[in-house]
């Protein structure tokens, strides 16, 4: 069923009664073409990019719980395409471009919300390196505009521009930077995925990956075998534990990132807002809630919860930069598991054994990535080669020395 | 999150500062090829269960510890010092 303006007061005057799922409850098949391990965001747009840019309709997404379960259930919603280096720059350029034809290529409104993001700065080093990232993102076609104190101050007057401690000099305005709704996102995807004929598989866990003579001829599930040359591991989050199906060690390690939301409130907060002292980011929901997050807890851990001592960290962060949300009451706080690589990137690319790929490394910003990841993994699925946009997203740019390390950081998995 | 320091005795986890894998402590021979130089640096078991783990006491006595504790439920084991080890710090 499309869905449409028309669509809406039609169902609304008959009562609502004539909506269907939007999307199939197929059980597996015994073969397909190609086999996506993962329902979450980056897995169903592969399968939706599969099935759109390269006619692979005989395909399924395997999801171990319900779709969209995981960190795309969960997280701060930011989109923005505001990279320095060569190789994550053009990446996310093109997400961007995608994001901006989302919901009428998929038919669904997935609240996408170019609000702008403003990257706020507190010295003068800081400016220098903002301006050099500005520069970037204008060469790359995207948008970037330099904001002063003042400058600031008419966008965000409720800041806190007096204190001494962390000045305001000026912020970074990215225009086209803002939110969209993360389950929607999901949503949107398989739902086009399931109208292109993909299987969307659910608890259906993936326990082993069938390997003959150094090529992918299947997967175990636990519900039963299911046959494919071609399967993608795109369960970021997880990903250690099935690329060892595949008898691989990965350049990662797991991390938690906590993240918080308040009770709903009037609007107050109309754009992104980070800050460059304290490692905070906020923006608020439709709903009225601020949604913000910080720093990882820095210790590796699978446990879907942090520790206080982050939880303090962020509040005195958001404290020191807005003064005024310290009477909002904090409704929840959560853990994401996230994919940490050694230098802040991640990894869309082949892997030793013939027919298995691999997408997975996206730290903690993978949620801006869900189009073009799924993209470029269906690019790589189905033409064996690497799309132009990810091409240095490999996996032995470790080994190599081809590193993407943003920030500068060095190879620690914690530290970006 | 509290860790029991070998010579401190139990303190807050922001005392602590989490530096990584246990592999950290297997340093590859000098000659070694360069993929087990990319093991060493990089790759990682990262298990959802029980890792051992190398932490240092900052705020405290200036030890590195391994800490062996469980990455799903948060419980910790045990705490050593890397100076303990046979073959003594790496």
């Amino acid at each position: 069923m499309r869905y449409s303006g028309l669509q809406v007061i039609k169902e609304g005057l008959f009562g609502n009664k004539g909506w269907k799922p939007a999307w199939r409850d197929p059980a597996p098949k015994a073969e397909y073409d190609a086999i996506i391990i993962g329902g979450g965001g980056h897995g169903l747009s592969t399968a939706y990019y599969l099935a759109k840019n390269h006619g692979l309709t005989n395909i399924a997404v395997l999801e171990k719980g319900y779709l969209g379960s995981g960190n795309i259930g969960r997280n701060t919603t930011i989109v923005r395409a505001n990279y320095f280096l060569p190789g994550n720059s053009e990446f996310y350029s093109h997400s961007m471009k995608l994001w901006e034809g989302l919901e009428i290529d998929l038919n669904y409104n997935v609240m996408h919300s170019q609000r702008g993001l403003i990257n706020l700065f507190h010295s003068d080093g800081q400016r220098d390196a903002f301006v050099r990232r500005g520069n970037s993102m204008i060469n790359q076609g995207d948008d970037a505009i330099l904001l002063d104190r003042e400058g600031v101050r008419e966008m965000l007057p409720y800041l806190d521009f007096e204190q001494t401690r962390f000045p305001i000099y000026g912020g970074l305005y990215h225009p086209r930077g803002g939110t969209a709704r993360h389950d929607a996102v999901a949503w949107g995807y398989a739902r086009g995925a399931d109208r292109r004929g993909v299987d969307l598989i659910q608890n259906c866990e993936v326990t082993g990956i069938d390997i003959q003579n150094g090529k992918v001829v299947g997967v175990q599930t636990t519900r039963g075998a299911i046959k494919a040359k071609k399967v993608g591991i795109v369960v970021a989050g997880r990903s250690s534990q099935v690329a060892a199906m595949a008898g691989m060690r990965l350049p990662i390690e797991s991390h938690i990132l906590q993240a918080f939301v308040t009770e709903g409130l009037k609007p107050v907060i109309d754009h992104v807002v980070s800050f460059g002292m304290g490692h905070f980011y906020i923006s608020q929901s439709d709903k009225g809630g601020l949604v913000f997050g910080g720093d990882l807890d820095f210790y590796a851990s699978y446990a879907s919860r942090g520790n206080l001592p982050m939880v303090e960290h962020v509040m005195e962060a958001g404290m020191t930069l807005m003064p005024m949300i310290g009477r909002a009451k904090v409704l929840r706080s959560w853990g994401g598991i996230m994919d940490m690589s050694p230098d802040g990137s991640p990894i869309i690319d082949k892997t030793h054994v013939d027919g298995l790929f691999l997408d997975c490394g996206w730290n903690y910003g993978g949620f801006k990535a869900v189009p073009a990841s799924g993209f470029c993994m269906a690019h790589l699925m189905a033409t064996g080669e690497s799309h132009p946009v990810a091409a240095r997203f490999k996996l032995n740019r470790f080994a190599t020395g081809h590193i993407l390390d943003e920030e500068g950081t060095g190879s620690q998995h914690n530290l970006h | 999150m509290r860790l029991t320091c070998p010579l401190c005795g139990e303190r807050d986890r922001r005392e602590f500062y989490y530096y990584g894998s246990e592999d950290y402590l297997n340093r590859p021979a000098p000659d070694a090829p360069p993929q087990a130089w990319d093991d060493h640096l990089h790759n990682r078991d990262n298990p959802a269960g029980v890792t051992r783990d190398l932490w240092y006491h900052d705020m405290g006595c200036s030890s590195w510890l391994v800490v062996t504790r469980n990455t799903v439920t948060h419980e910790i084991h045990a705490v050593e010092l890397v100076a303990d080890r046979k073959g003594g710090a790496a």
